[in-house]
This record gives C-alpha cells, structure tokens and sequence, in this order.
C-alpha cells in the first residue's frame, strides 16, 4: 500500500467535504429527535420519579416503585441490544429502519429514561425546605414545580443536558453503523472498511470538537444561571 | 386569633411502635399576640408549630385560625388560608436563584397579585426590615441576619394575620439575634400581626414574648405570662429553661 502524504490526505478529505457535511446533518438530525423525546418524555418522567418519593408531594410508593423499575429495566439494555429489539417497532413508527429518523427511535427510548434519572438526581439537590416553605405559603403542586423547583434546579438541569447531548452524540455513532447514516457511520465506513485512515482521524478530531464546543457551553450556561 | 382543640399527632417509629409528637392538646392564642413555643429538642414545639398551618395534619382535633377550621378545608381552600399564615424557617429557606426582591415578591404572585401591586409591596415590605438597599441581591450575597431579614419580609407581604417563626433566630448569633427578634416585634406592634415563635432560649421569649407555653413530651406543662421581662415559673421544666438562659 502507498504511504499517504498529508497533502493527498486533505486532498481526499476536501474532495469528501459534501460527504461529511451530509453525515453531520445527519448526526444532528439524530440528536435533536433524541434530545427533543428526552425532554418531552424523559423531563416529565424525572419529575414524576422525584415528586412521587416519600417526603415529596405527590408521594407515593406503588408510582414511584413501578416508574423507578420501568426505568432500570429499559437502562439495563446494553443499546446495541435495545436498537435490534426495537426493529419491529421502529418499522411501525418510521416504516423503515434505516436512515437517521429510524435510528432515533432507539436513541429516543434509550435517552428517555437516562434523562429521567438526570433530572430526579438533579431535582433532589433542591433543598427540602425550600419546597416546604412555598407549601407553607399556599403555592399548589403546579407553582411548586414551575417556580420553586425549575429555578432553583435550573443549573443542575443544564448540566444534564450537557451530559445527556454528549453521551448521545456517541450513541448516535453506534446507532449510525446499523443504518441510521451520521458522522459515526461514515468513520467506519471510509475508515475502516476502506482503510482510509485520514477519513477516521478526521471523524474523530471532528466530534472531539463538537464534544469540547458541548460542554463548554453547557458550563458556561450553568454557571450563569447559578445565583446560589 | 389561633385555637388548637385537642390536636394530637403521632409518627410511626421505625420499629413498628408509635411516636407521640404532640399528645391530645389545646391551646389558644389570643389576635395581636407574641406567643411562645418553648422547650428542649423534641419536645415537640415545632410539630405544634406546624399543626397551625397544618404542614403536619393532626390524627385528631382542629386547628382553628382566623375563625376558619383548617382540617375541614380543601386543598384548594387550604392553600388560600395559608396565604394568611406567614412562616419564617430557622434555615432561611430563601429561592437561591431568585433575589431579595424576588423571594418577597414570591407569595405575592402564588396569591395572583398584579405586577404593580407586587412592585409596590415588596418595597413596602423591604422598608420595614430596613434591606432597600439589597433589592437586587442574591440570598448567597447576604448574612444570616440579612437573610433572615428577607424571611420575614417574605413572610410579611402577603398581609397574614399570624406568622408562625420556627427556631427563626437558632442560626444566628446572639446580637443578630436581637435585631431579628426586635424586627419581629416591630411587625408585630405596627401591623397587629399575631406571632408565634418556636425556641428553645428562654431569652428569646423573655425578649418579646408576652405569653409561652413549656412543652415537654409532646403536652403543655404550663403558660407562662411573661410582664416587662419577669417570668413567674411553677414547674421544673420552666425553672431549669430559666437558669439554662
């Protein structure tokens, strides 16, 4: 095999440059479906678990044991595992299972329940007292969850988000190589299966970057809408 | 002002027994008053406390404020008369993420005021404990005292007819103490709110209370009348509080 000069190697990658625009809109389109379920879903379920522990307002055993082992069973999936089990209904919901629309759905019902727990963890910072003095002020459950625990948690929830994009930005890789197309896909691809190493290492550096740009941004945000 | 009619609460240990936290218990407190709560760690003060705005529900007997038996009420007619019942935590208890201005503006807007109304109070009520000048201040930005300070305004806004300090001045020191105490009275003199306080110091009833009742394992061992400072205690309890201070 010829050896490869970094100048046929940008040569190559500049010549893919429409390629890897297409994965990246495809990765991102993976991510904003999976985020979006996740605080649709994932956000709501995270309350439910936290409000329905003892001590809280809506206490209750039998909801929260249910929810909480609802939870852990679809988080035990290794999610190489939970996206071939999901096949027949990603072929319902999508109609296909191939392309990045098909692949969140796996990415969805994995990202719901991690974000659940996020939030609950997050939600239980907030200091008992505080809730108790807004019950104590006459606030109903619906103030108590808007005003008193969405601010007071609002760092910690960025924070979250922060974890759950990057962790999902990797998923979305795993989920791409079955099909769902993406910046991980391509990489194995081009890189792997073609021997292109520079198209790997570029992948790579690539979500490297989108990984740093993520998370600074999520500590920045966090940082300033932390007051305590 | 307050009636307590043979309220009683009991918590399940964790070894399957019961816990009697107030045993069956009356005890009225008069429109216009400062009335205190004393007694040692667990006597259970504060769960008598929290009966009165009925964050602890009693097993049995009513609690009667401002003419209204709470135990009969709904939740949506028991939030409205919690409105009129101000509390003040030992813990501050403040919205770390909102400022001073907006933690006293906070049960304003739970009650449904308008923006104006709720400009103007939280001014009114910033005056009062003397924290204008920190309007725009973080609660992590405060002292103790300050944020103690901001409880109450808190407490304050809603126009209540009672407001209920749990252990309000444990966390601070003895002179902070005295301003918040001071501030209490203020209120109490310029408004005609009732005050409960929960303590364990007898200073603290001494200072502004005029009537407290010693508790101990959950009953009233005896009311005290309390007349320019001068305490007259008959039980033992009441006597060894009195030399503790």
């Amino acid at each position: 095999m010829e050896t490869l000069t970094f100048a046929d190697a940008l040569a190559n990658l500049s010549m893919m440059a429409p390629e890897i625009w297409q994965a990246c809109k495809e990765t991102a389109l993976m991510l904003v479906i999976g985020l979006a379920a996740a605080f649709c879903f994932g956000g709501p379920l995270g309350f439910l678990l936290y409000l329905t522990q003892p001590g809280q307002i809506f206490a209750h055993r039998i909801v929260n044991g249910v929810l909480g082992w609802l939870v852990n069973l679809v988080r035990s999936f290794p999610f190489i595992i939970l996206m071939v089990s999901l096949v027949p209904l990603t072929r319902i919901l999508v109609g296909s299972t191939i392309g990045p629309v098909a692949a969140a759905v796996p990415l969805s019902f994995a990202a719901i329940p991690y974000f659940a727990r996020l939030v609950e963890q997050t939600l239980r910072e907030v200091p008992r007292g505080v809730v108790e003095a807004a019950e104590a002020m006459g606030a109903s459950p619906l103030q108590i969850i808007t005003k008193v625990l969405l601010v007071e948690a609002r760092s910690g929830l960025i924070s979250g988000v922060t974890i759950l994009t990057i962790s999902f930005l990797s998923y979305s890789a795993v989920a791409g190589v079955v099909g769902g197309g993406g910046i991980g896909d391509l990489a194995i691809r081009y890189g792997y299966y073609r021997f292109q190493t520079e198209v790997m290492i570029a992948m790579v550096l690539l979500l490297v970057l989108i990984v740093q740009i993520i998370q600074f941004v999520g500590n920045r945000l966090a940082a300033r809408l932390d007051k305590r | 002002m307050i009636h307590l009619q043979n309220v009683r609460k009991r918590y399940r240990r964790p070894d399957g027994g019961w816990f009697e936290a107030v045993a069956s218990t009356s005890l009225s407190i008069g429109a216009g008053e400062i009335f205190g709560l004393i007694g040692y760690s667990g006597a259970g003060k504060s769960t008598l406390m929290r009966l009165i705005n009925l964050l602890e529900r009693p097993d049995e007997g009513s609690v009667i404020v401002d003419t209204q038996d709470l135990t009969g009420l709904s939740a949506r007619e028991l939030r409205r008369a919690r409105q009129n019942i101000g509390m003040v935590f030992q813990q501050f208890n403040l919205l770390a993420n909102r400022t001073v201005a907006g933690n006293v503006a906070f049960p304003l807007e739970i009650a449904g005021w308008s923006k104006g109304d709720i400009e103007k109070r939280v001014a009114e009520c910033l005056e009062v404990v003397g924290l204008t000048d920190r309007a725009g201040h973080y609660p992590a930005q405060l002292s103790g005292g300050q944020k103690q300070r901001v409880g109450i305004a808190r407490a304050l806004a809603p126009n209540p007819k009672v407001i209920l300090a749990d252990e309000a001045t444990s966390a601070l020191d003895p002179k902070t103490t005295q301003s918040i105490l001071d501030c209490l009275q203020d209120i109490n003199r310029r408004f005609g709110v009732t005050v409960v306080v929960v303590t364990h110091e007898m200073n603290v009833v001494r200072s502004i209370c005029q009537r407290a009742a010693v508790l101990d394992a959950g009953r009233v061992v005896e009311v005290l009348d309390i007349v320019d400072g001068r305490i007259e205690a008959e039980s033992e309890l009441a006597r060894s509080l009195l030399e503790a201070a």
